[in-house]
């Protein structure tokens, strides 16, 4: 077992220094790794995993990772456990146990993982690029991500991700919410906001397309609101993703202001941004309005009075009709019970 | 000549007019069934019905296909309106106690009739049509003229937007739920009250389903056209034999199954409205 492992050049005592004969008198000391490995062992002492060791006696040192001390293999090594197809594994063994889970705090994020978009290319397509633990959290300097060094901290999240999607990074950074965080606006939103942390759909997925709407609306909530009043919005809300969603019109990455002549919704772009999905779309067609907001007179006047108009037409023919019947009702059942002011019915018609 | 202690039966609708009214019933339950969903979709219900019809593509051929057909019925009975009026000259249609046109004794009879459902007056007493019934019948004429304009508007949106501003794309979408939604109350109560659901009928007038109506039926609610027959002996041409056993209970079926999906879809509606 050791003479396979990476180690076996360095013999025994290349990490039992202290034993020089045999029976071991005094008992081996524990063999520290930081005496070859000092920047690993310096990265670690600032992890989260270091931090709770002294509290948690099952906390994960090099070996709770790197396996078998007589056996530890390269990381290049596909028989390693942090290979980087194995590593999901290896961390799931704590970070998916609902019982560790509970006990230590610990986010049970394997699970989603595996059944993200990244988790699929690893497993299935085996995917040595395929994004693992290691490629967001670091391996060795693990930070929590409250702590503003931690790559998976809000503000460092686009760079973490940009490592592999450098082009939406760019895109993203080039628009209105990449320009915000850059700006130190820590609201403004991530990658993960919209895509989630770890259990990150394929894009093409349709409940996560129609879920996403409502991200948007967390912070537009008065846009979410008109944007349900019209037909794009309701057809979301039943959980299709047929019709435009926010991105489908703003675009995805590159958000910018109407404002903005390369924005997707400026008045010149509105023929192509429309004509996306509506062939045939010209001028006249773009002054329909995808935020339709009934209650605004000035914005919308003619929307404004044809709900008025429909608001007082169905409140006019249900009253009038509402008592039309109450009243017919009354006055047939009374008759039918041979109750009710006698006279002023002579034709007998009681029906 | 019916026997003593018999009902009487007379014909009051055509069989052309009978299966209109079927046609109508058929793609107005449908096109409720699958619009209503997209105007409350924020219900519970409406989540669920979209997911049992499986998706939008579904929902809108469903749609469509009753849109049309229901298109398809409104054009047949105004064609053959036109013609018997131009053609046949059968000006009855347009003015008198056989035409749906609203006359000023509609407004005396309204009138009429509150008086009496308050005690104060004698019933009054109605023509072919009563003011009720033309209230339905135009109520659902510009109904289905509102409705389907505005539908087929926002069917064919760039096209339609090429004549006139993009912007009316949104009053479409306004007025065709707004109109659908009255017109699904009023059908699921009013209506449903008039014409069946009152007492004296209750629980159902098969006339529409059948063609025919009793001589107590006719007497009580259409007196006026009941007596004017009679005395130009006019009600020996619309006597008609008893309705077959099959039809009524088929009138039955078809009333059970309307009545059922009609209250369905209006307490849905309203629990929706409601809780917005």
């Amino acid at each position: 077992m050791f003479q396979a492992s990476v180690h076996a050049a360095l013999g025994c005592a290349g990490c039992h220094s202290d034993v020089s004969g045999f029976p071991h008198q005094p008992p081996p000391k524990a063999v520290s790794c930081a005496g070859c490995h000092p920047q690993q062992n310096a990265a670690y002492a600032h992890s989260v995993h270091a931090k709770v060791a002294p509290a948690h006696p099952s906390y994960p040192g090099c070996l709770e990772c790197h396996g078998n001390p007589h056996a530890i293999r390269a990381r290049t090594d596909p028989r390693s456990p942090v290979y980087p197809l194995n590593l999901p594994r290896t961390c799931g063994a704590c970070h998916g146990s609902p019982e560790l889970a509970k006990r230590y705090g610990l986010t049970a994020t394997y699970a989603l993982y595996m059944d993200s978009v990244h988790g699929f290319a690893l497993t299935e397509d085996g995917l040595l690029v395929a994004a693992q633990c290691a490629s967001c959290h670091g391996a060795h300097r693990i930070l929590g991500p409250e702590d503003p060094q931690s790559r998976v901290n809000r503000v460092n999240i686009p760079a973490t991700c940009g490592n592999c999607h450098s082009g939406m990074k760019a895109r993203y950074f080039a628009g209105i919410h990449g320009k915000a965080m850059a700006a130190g606006n820590s609201h403004a939103p991530v990658c993960t906001d919209c895509h989630t942390a770890h259990q990150i759909a394929r894009i093409s997925a349709t409940a996560w397309q129609v879920k996403t709407v409502a991200t948007c609306g967390g912070c537009h909530g008065g846009q979410l609101r008109s944007y349900r009043d019209t037909f794009h919005g309701q057809v979301t809300r039943l959980g299709f993703a047929t019709t435009a969603r926010c991105w489908s019109c703003h675009s995805a990455h590159l958000v910018l202001p109407a404002s903005d002549p390369r924005s997707t919704v400026a008045p010149a772009n509105l023929v192509a941004t429309c004509g996306k999905c509506h062939a045939g779309a010209g001028t006249s067609f773009t002054t329909y309005r995808p935020h339709a907001d009934p209650y605004n007179e000035r914005l919308n006047p003619t929307l404004y009075y044809a709900t008025r108009f429909m608001n007082l037409l169905l409140l006019s023919v249900l009253v009038f009709f509402g008592l039309h019947t109450a009243l017919w009702l009354a006055r047939s059942a009374l008759h039918r019970l041979g109750s009710g002011p006698s006279g002023g019915d002579a034709d007998g018609g009681g029906r | 000549m019916a026997a003593v202690g018999e009902k009487r039966y007379f014909f009051r609708f055509t069989l052309g007019q009978r299966y209109l009214h079927g046609l109508l019933m058929a793609t107005f339950l449908g096109l409720a069934a699958t619009g209503l969903p997209l105007r409350f979709s924020a219900a519970p219900w409406a989540l669920q019905v979209a997911a049992t019809l499986g998706g939008l593509g579904t929902i809108l051929f469903l749609h469509k296909t009753c849109a049309l057909l229901l298109t398809a019925g409104f054009l047949v009975h105004v064609g053959s309106l036109l013609y018997r009026a131009v053609f046949r000259g059968e000006l009855g249609l347009l003015w008198g106690p056989n035409s749906m046109v609203p006359q000023p004794r509609d407004i005396v009879q309204l009138l009429q009739h509150f008086r009496w459902f308050l005690w104060l007056g004698p019933r009054p007493r109605f023509e072919r049509f009563a003011y009720w019934e033309k209230f339905d019948y135009w109520a659902v004429f510009w109904g289905m003229v509102i409705i389907g304009l505005s539908g087929y508007a926002m069917w064919f949106a760039p096209f339609f937007a090429r004549y006139l501003p993009g912007s009316w794309l949104n009053v479409a979408l306004v007025i065709h739920g707004d109109e659908a939604l009255l017109a699904v109350w009023f059908i699921f109560t009013v209506h449903f009250f008039n014409s069946h659901l009152r007492p004296g009928v209750f629980p159902m007038d098969p006339v529409i389903f059948t063609g025919r109506t009793t001589a107590e039926r006719m007497s009580e609610d259409h007196s006026a056209e009941y007596e004017r027959l009679a005395r130009v002996g006019g009600l020996q041409a619309i006597e008609a034999d008893a309705p077959m056993r099959w039809l009524v209970n088929f009138a039955r079926l078809l009333a059970v199954l309307a009545l059922g999906t009609g209250f369905a879809l209006l307490l849905a509606t309203l629990v929706a409205f409601i809780r917005r």
